[in-house]
């Protein structure tokens, strides 16, 4: 068959639920089947009361808390999730999901697209694959919880995009979340977030191995735009400070400049992000899920009130940012928690001082591990 | 009924306050209300009135630390301050809104009064009275701002911009028809003090005010006394 030569996530076999039925998208599309790949650490108690659903972020997957099958590096949020640690597997049934559009075996621009009738078409869905919303992603985890036969999640946590579809959780399925923890992250994507996306998505469009989108025929990835996507998403996760304190003007390539291959290390930092990125995710799915963020706008699905979205909502909320969070800075949060607070939500919020820039939320912040380890066992007290 | 997912876990275990102004707030509480506590510090009033007034309770607190540490204790804290962030929240949400020694340190204290009674049925207000006669005598003697246990700071470092006395909040209440439900003179330990029937003594004698607040509205005559 022509399936992807080149695709980089190839011949892994994930843990996967398939739903035979499919699913309808809010573009009105329907998709039959629909496949979920997920990854389930510590055990489900009796009463189906201990489980938490993680969500990751743009370029996660559902190996939170385990060696990546790819990469072979420690999984994303080991940090957080893991024995012991604050989200810990011996008291939870932590449950994490690839996203609806991602590229890790979840239904997605790579794998295999199929008409009405689910009947595979032998060739992956590539640009063909219709767009996709956070929404569509919380309703395609919703099969998967259904699945599992978990009446209502302990909590439901996530960062960034993660953090969209914890808050598209809490609004659309109130009676089934009992405590949500959004971190860094906001109820809609700013128009700067919207623009740094674009940047990477013309980067990709403008590699010739794109071609059109319809790459896998030509055995070729886009490897240089999806790069250069990387690169420039990764600098809006970092922070100036984070920068300087990390690489300064520092050179790769000797004590003093040359003025002819010169590298600075920041340079040389990036290029490895970006090259060692192309190896585990594919460009389309990048252009999908990039483009399900820029949709994402809370209010705008409630008549234009963040407040209307969380009406009456039993759920427990802790909101969390960093203070050096340029990408979703802390003004974003407190836009959410005022929102909170007007529909008489139950809503905690911390500030984490952190020089770490967004990916704070990723890294050793022994305040993050406190807070959620605390709300969560706050909320464990008064579960019902 | 099914079983908490941390069946082993208790009450944070954080040792009961000492300061006994917190104690005398917490009695005035009925168990089982809704609860917001404005300047909520590390959350230890809250920790009371969570744990043994079973009230379903919030905190505010603009000192990032003590969010961080009260939300590490389970307690539903914010991140923000009384003077920008009451008018978010929706009237009647609250039985009690409660401002423990920090009215004197808030920028409007007229509006963050008004607003405590917009958005609860009670407002539970403490704060340092100027009119105690040691203040006075220290003013009167030294011709300095006078600095004592509860005031402890000197002018140009402390947070306390809206000092009053006793005498005074009484005054502001009525101009702004708030009815005193309770009131109570109050020692620095947060002690009752025997002079508290007496406004002229309880505002020479009293460390601080304690004062249980309604608001004298058309909707609360409507429900009745």
């Amino acid at each position: 068959m022509t399936q992807s030569r080149a695709d980089p996530t190839r011949g892994l076999i994930h843990q996967t639920m398939v739903f035979e039925d499919g699913i309808t998208l809010d573009c009105g599309v329907h998709i039959r089947p629909l496949h979920v790949a997920y990854r389930t650490y510590g055990r489900l108690n009796e009463e189906r009361s201990n489980a938490i659903l993680v969500c990751h972020a743009l370029t996660g997957d559902q190996y939170v808390a385990e060696t990546h099958p790819l990469t072979g590096k420690p999984g994303w949020w080991q940090l957080l999730v893991g024995p012991g640690r604050p989200v810990d597997t011996e008291r939870f049934f932590v449950i994490c999901a690839n996203v609806l559009g991602g590229c890790m075996g979840s239904t997605g621009p790579n794998t295999e697209m199929t008409d009405e009738t689910g009947r595979g078409l032998g060739r992956p869905w590539g640009i063909d694959f219709p767009p996709v919303t956070i929404r569509d992603m919380v309703r395609a985890q919703l099969r998967l919880i259904d699945a599992l036969g978990i009446a209502k999640l302990f909590s439901v946590i996530g960062g960034s995009m993660g953090g969209m579809q914890v808050l598209e959780w809490a609004s659309l399925f109130p009676t089934r979340v009992f405590s949500a923890i959004p971190i860094a992250t906001a109820a809609y994507h700013s128009a700067q977030n919207i623009a740094f996306h674009e940047i990477g998505r013309q980067a990709i469009h403008a590699d010739p191995n794109f071609h059109g989108g319809r790459y896998w025929e030509h055995g070729v990835v886009p490897a240089r735009g999806l790069a250069v996507a990387r690169m420039t998403a990764h600098i809006t996760y970092l922070s100036e400070e984070a920068l300087t304190r990390k690489f300064g003007r520092r050179l790769r390539t000797g004590p003093m400049l040359t003025f002819s291959n010169d590298l600075f290390e920041v340079e040389s930092y990036l290029q490895h992000q970006g090259s060692t990125f192309v190896r585990r995710f594919d460009a389309n799915s990048y252009l999908t899920i990039t483009r399900a963020m820029d949709y994402f706008d809370l209010a705008a699905e409630h008549g234009g009130s963040l407040a209307e979205a969380f009406r009456n909502s039993p759920v427990r909320f802790c909101v969390v940012s960093f203070s050096s969070d340029w990408l979703f800075p802390t003004a974003m949060s407190r836009e959410l928690v005022r929102a909170l607070n007007a529909a008489a939500a139950n809503v905690s919020f911390v500030e984490i001082a952190s020089d770490k820039g967004h990916d704070a939320f990723l890294l050793d912040e022994p305040d993050l591990f406190r807070t959620v380890s605390g709300f969560l066992h706050g909320a464990a007290e008064r579960w019902r | 009924m099914p079983e908490s997912p941390l069946s082993n876990s208790t009450r944070s275990g954080r040792p009961l306050s000492d300061r006994l102004d917190l104690r005398l707030i917490a009695e005035m509480v009925e168990p089982g209300s809704r609860v917001l506590d404005i300047g909520c510090g590390d959350g230890t009033l809250l920790d009371i009135l969570v744990h043994e007034r079973e009230a379903d309770g919030r905190g505010i607190e603009i000192d990032m630390g003590l969010v961080t540490a009260a939300v590490a204790q389970g307690l539903a804290v914010i991140h923000g301050d009384a003077d920008s962030d009451l008018a978010f929240y929706p009237d009647q949400a609250f039985d009690y809104v409660i401002l423990s020694r920090t009215l004197q340190a808030t920028e409007r204290p007229r509006e963050v009064l008004a607003q405590m009674l917009r958005i609860g049925r009670r407002a539970i207000v403490s704060f340092p009275n100027f009119g105690h006669w040691l203040v006075r005598w220290k003013l009167l003697v030294t011709g300095c701002m006078p600095r004592t246990r509860v005031l402890d700071r000197p002018w140009y470092d402390t947070p306390n911009i809206h000092l009053c006395t006793i005498a005074d909040f009484f005054a502001l209440c009525e101009a702004e028809g708030y009815t005193v439900e309770r009131w109570l003179g109050v020692d620095e330990a947060g002690r009752k003090t025997p002079w508290r029937r007496n406004r002229r003594l309880a505002n020479l004698f009293a460390e601080q005010g304690l004062f249980l607040l309604t608001r004298n509205s058309p909707a609360r005559s409507s429900q009745g006394r």
